[in-house]
């Protein structure tokens, strides 16, 4: 039959998919696999910096957490992952009960990072933080009005507060630290409380919130500390006005303290490349990049006396809730049924 | 007997590309229990309202934006019809999310129109009313004049082929000119219209950037906030599985609603007088075609080139050469390789007719619908399964480790790709296949022809446009391609739709811009492309211009 075109068509696709096949990545010898949730564009300097000062050369896949467990996991002992780099506690407990991760074993690590910000067993350790403090209108808010997260649930803010949705891994963290500290019931009556006094439905980023707020739609709102820090430091004339319209408020500074939550890596239990994987952790805790996190990415140093940003002092000291960080991924799938029940979208 | 290449090879290479979608819908089998419950308590009646309302919503945008223009570029003429016959094509450039967020930036309450208010009528917040786009109806429109161009583009490619003798049959049989277009000229180009409409709400389903930023929960959100909020895999595939299984009813639906009518087209497209519009109704069709290019094209670019330059500082060691490369080299590849393969199994169908290559040829086209993220895990788990095999197998016989052969490759990326687009290429090949009448085939096979020679003579001449155009909404797609090659992708390998979304989500859009604005650029080109390999009408005839 003269099929033979058609199978020469077919012949040439198949020839063509396997082609791409081709372009494996070839183990070379000074080198560590990075799996980063977090933008690489954010931490490339960092990375360089790395290998300009050791030789050692970072090769870097980033990409949604989730997905980058998943695809440790069906890589299985054959993975050519070497560090886990990821933002939230949630995603590092999560790592860490599937297994992926091995003991750090670095006295390094322990010296620089308190205990509260690495996880007990040892698996990983926090490389930045960041907190979630109250946004407020300068000029309609005073702060002797604020009090804790608790309090956004009286009924003089009806009506006034923006948050954005509960998809969003940080307001996750956030209610999953008040179910560690005050228990499920209490935290599901607070957040149905605060949905009560949304300005409007949960949308847009944290950024957006801020801007908000700004712009008068509502008065109070929750967010990250380095998004304002990012707005403050602007080119965007009116990105940095609208922060300036806005202030920080630390809730909780009699009780618990302000929720907080890290970056974080770890060694992949399958590591090849182990000892520089331990190197590369060592180098992003040292004094130097700890530093740089803070000056460029506008995040507080897990290290104590390292030198902040001006923005970051600018905002102010403050107390950090001390819940220990892997109760954070421990709630995290109670938090997101418990803001699902709230009516928190 | 002889062993049937076709009636084999063709359900064959249409499973190998179902693999994903099907290994993933395998975990509706994996008991849900308790997670389902709480969805179903909470949240799982709105998400689907949600879509419905979502699937509705754009499903009449793509219609009522890309039939009409397509009907006016092509049997009327008017001011800049030549301009803007290809530049309607232009918004299919733009990736959903970047417009959501460039009109977001517009059109929010600090942005550049709402202040031009305040400033104007001396108004504060609160003091007027203003449309909010961050909303269903917001994600209706932008998703809409992000897909119109599938029906447009179809449309159009229809309506050239299209004989000219038989509306004028209609009218001289009495129909007046609006009955001749509805029971004539609209009925014969019902085919196509279906295939973009379908293209463009699968789209939509899949959906998860606009939707996800303008705070619209569908099931799409559902599934990656059960996924990586609730930690619960398998219940988040479940929801996956439900919407393949929407999207097969809906396939199923129209086939039904067709009855086995088919369309073909009879003769030779006669090229016919364009009708001139005068006065009103010209300014109106130019109006008409102008507002979706100015919508979802010109403006949301203007603003992109206004942020790519207050953030000039930030190009700086940015590789766009670099990026752009890469984008090219993938999305050339997977065009390539997935209108090749659809080629195939166009033809397997067309070939051997039978129920089995049928239905699994309609499987091979569903991972269009599906969220590429999804994709990506149903790609990465048998590539695992399967190198891990190999290697075992190496280690034991030869103790030589063959380490991980597919996954973290080009290829992972390049097969989940071609499984996530291949309904494009599919459905456009088979819509220009469907055209050409079983007769012309018997014709030439009666003159001496073999079966190749059919395809070599007839067929290729005759689905030239079906091909270009499959190749370029393949690479167009590809190119604004994010989640699969994300999480599949080898290490140091990025793309510009990858770095544009690294930027995006991390709240940093005008720093954004400049690679969005790269992938919008690289994208013209496949897009103007189009547009002038189209502009001859196929066999060699020039469409009255």
């Amino acid at each position: 039959m003269g099929n033979s075109t058609d199978f020469r068509l077919a012949t040439a696709a198949l020839a063509a998919l396997l082609g791409l096949a081709g372009l494996a990545p070839l183990a070379a010898a000074n080198e560590v696999n990075l799996y980063s949730s977090r933008q690489e564009a954010l931490i490339k300097p960092l990375l360089d910096e790395f290998t300009k000062d050791t030789g050692i050369k970072v090769n870097v896949v980033s990409a949604n957490a989730g997905a980058l467990l998943q695809r440790l996991q069906s890589e299985g002992r054959n993975t050519p992952a070497d560090v886990l780099l990821t933002v939230d506690a949630g995603n590092l407990a999560a790592a860490k009960n599937a297994g992926l991760l091995q003991a750090l074993q670095s006295s390094v690590v322990t010296q620089a990072v308190p205990a509260q910000y690495r996880d007990a067993g040892g698996q990983w350790t926090g490389l930045s933080l960041r907190a979630r403090p109250i946004f407020y209108a300068l000029d309609r808010v005073r702060p002797a009005q604020l009090s804790t997260y608790a309090a956004l649930t009286g009924a003089q803010w009806k009506g006034k507060l923006c948050l954005r949705s509960s998809d969003n891994i940080y307001n996750q963290s956030m209610v999953a630290a008040m179910i560690a500290n005050e228990g499920a019931e209490k935290t599901e009556n607070w957040a149905r409380g605060l949905v009560a006094n949304f300005a409007r439905p949960p949308k847009g980023g944290d950024r957006d919130q801020i801007k908000a707020v700004a712009a008068g739609e509502c008065d109070l709102a929750i967010a990250n500390t380095y998004y304002y820090a990012e707005m403050l430091r602007s080119d965007d004339a009116t990105e940095k006005e609208a922060a300036q319209k806005v202030g920080v408020f630390w809730p909780d500074q009699q009780g618990r303290g302000t929720h907080v939550n890290v970056s974080g890596a770890g060694i992949v239990a399958n590591a090849r490349n182990a000892a520089n994987a331990r190197r590369l952790i060592e180098y992003l805790v040292s004094a130097k990049a700890q530093a740089w996190y803070a000056e460029n990415n506008q995040e507080y140093p897990v290290r104590a006396g390292v030198a902040m940003s001006a923005t970051l002092q600018s905002l102010g000291q403050f107390k950090a809730d001390p819940v220990p960080m892997e109760k954070l991924g421990e709630h995290n799938a109670d938090a997101v049924k418990l803001m699902d029940r709230a009516g928190w979208r | 007997m002889r062993l049937d290449g076709w009636r084999l090879g063709t359900p064959a290479l249409a499973l190998l590309l179902a693999l994903p979608v099907l290994i993933v819908t395998a975990f509706v089998f994996v008991p849900g229990g308790e997670v389902w419950r709480h969805l179903a308590d909470t949240v799982l009646g709105e998400y689907l309202l949600h879509s419905l309302w979502l699937l509705l919503g754009v499903g009449a945008g793509v219609l009522l934006l890309g039939v009409p223009a397509a009907w006016l570029v092509v049997q009327t003429g008017f001011p800049a019809r030549r301009v803007l016959e290809w530049a309607l094509l232009l918004p299919m450039a733009v990736p959903a999310y970047i417009l959501a967020y460039t009109w977001t930036g517009l059109a929010d309450f600090a942005g550049p129109i709402q202040t031009a208010l305040r400033d104007w009528f001396g108004w504060s917040y609160g003091d007027y009313w203003f449309p909010q786009l961050r909303s269903l109806p917001g994600a209706i429109v932008v998703l809409s004049l992000v897909l119109y161009p599938y029906v447009y583009l179809l449309t159009r490619a229809a309506l050239l082929e299209q004989s000219h003798s038989l509306p004028e049959v209609a009218r001289s049989l009495g129909a007046g000119p609006l009955g001749a277009l509805r029971r004539v000229t609209l009925p014969l180009a019902r085919p196509a219209i279906v295939t973009g409409l379908s293209l463009a709400l699968m789209e939509t389903l899949a959906d998860y950037g606009t939707v996800q930023y303008f705070g619209v929960t569908t099931f799409t959100t559902g599934i990656f906030r059960t996924w990586f909020g609730l930690g619960d895999a398998a219940a988040a595939v479940q929801l996956a599985a439900v919407l393949v299984g929407a999207v097969l009813l809906l396939v199923l639906l129209e086939r039904l609603s067709r009855r086995g009518a088919r369309y073909h087209a009879a003769g030779r497209a006669q090229p016919a007088a364009r009708r001139r519009l005068h006065g009103a109704a010209a300014v109106a069709a130019t109006a008409f075609c102008a507002l979706p290019v100015l919508l979802g094209f010109v403006i949301p670019a203007w603003q992109l080139v206004a942020w790519a330059i207050r953030e000039r500082d930030s190009w700086v060691g940015a590789d766009f050469l670099h990026l752009a490369g890469n984008t090219l080299l993938l999305a050339l590849g997977v065009a390539v390789v997935t209108a090749a393969l659809a080629m195939v199994l166009a033809y397997g169908q067309r070939l051997r007719p039978t129920r089995t290559v049928r239905s699994a040829v309609r499987l091979a086209a569903l991972g269009y619908a599906v969220p590429g993220t999804v994709i990506a895990i149903g790609v990465l788990l048998p590539l695992g399964w399967l190198d891990n095999r190999i290697d075992g197998w190496m280690r034991t016989q030869f103790g030589f480790s063959s380490g991980l052969l597919l996954s973290g490759t080009l290829f992972a990326v390049g097969y989940a790709c071609t499984v996530r687009f291949m309904a494009v290429a599919l459905n456009t090949l088979e819509d220009g296949l469907g055209r050409v009448s079983p007769s012309m085939d018997q014709a030439a096979r009666s003159l001496g022809r073999s079966p190749s020679g059919v395809v070599s003579a007839v067929h290729l001449p005759m689905l030239r446009a079906s091909v270009v155009t499959a190749l370029l909404l393949v690479f167009v797609d590809v190119m604004k391609e994010l989640p699969a090659t994300l999480i599949l992708r080898p290490f140091n390998f990025n793309t510009l739709a990858v770095r544009t979304y690294e930027l995006a989500s991390d709240e940093r859009l005008a720093q954004a811009a400049a690679p969005a604005l790269c992938i919008v650029l690289t994208g013209l080109l496949p897009v103007l492309l189009l547009a002038r390999t189209l502009r001859p009408a196929r066999g060699g005839f020039r469409a009255a211009t």
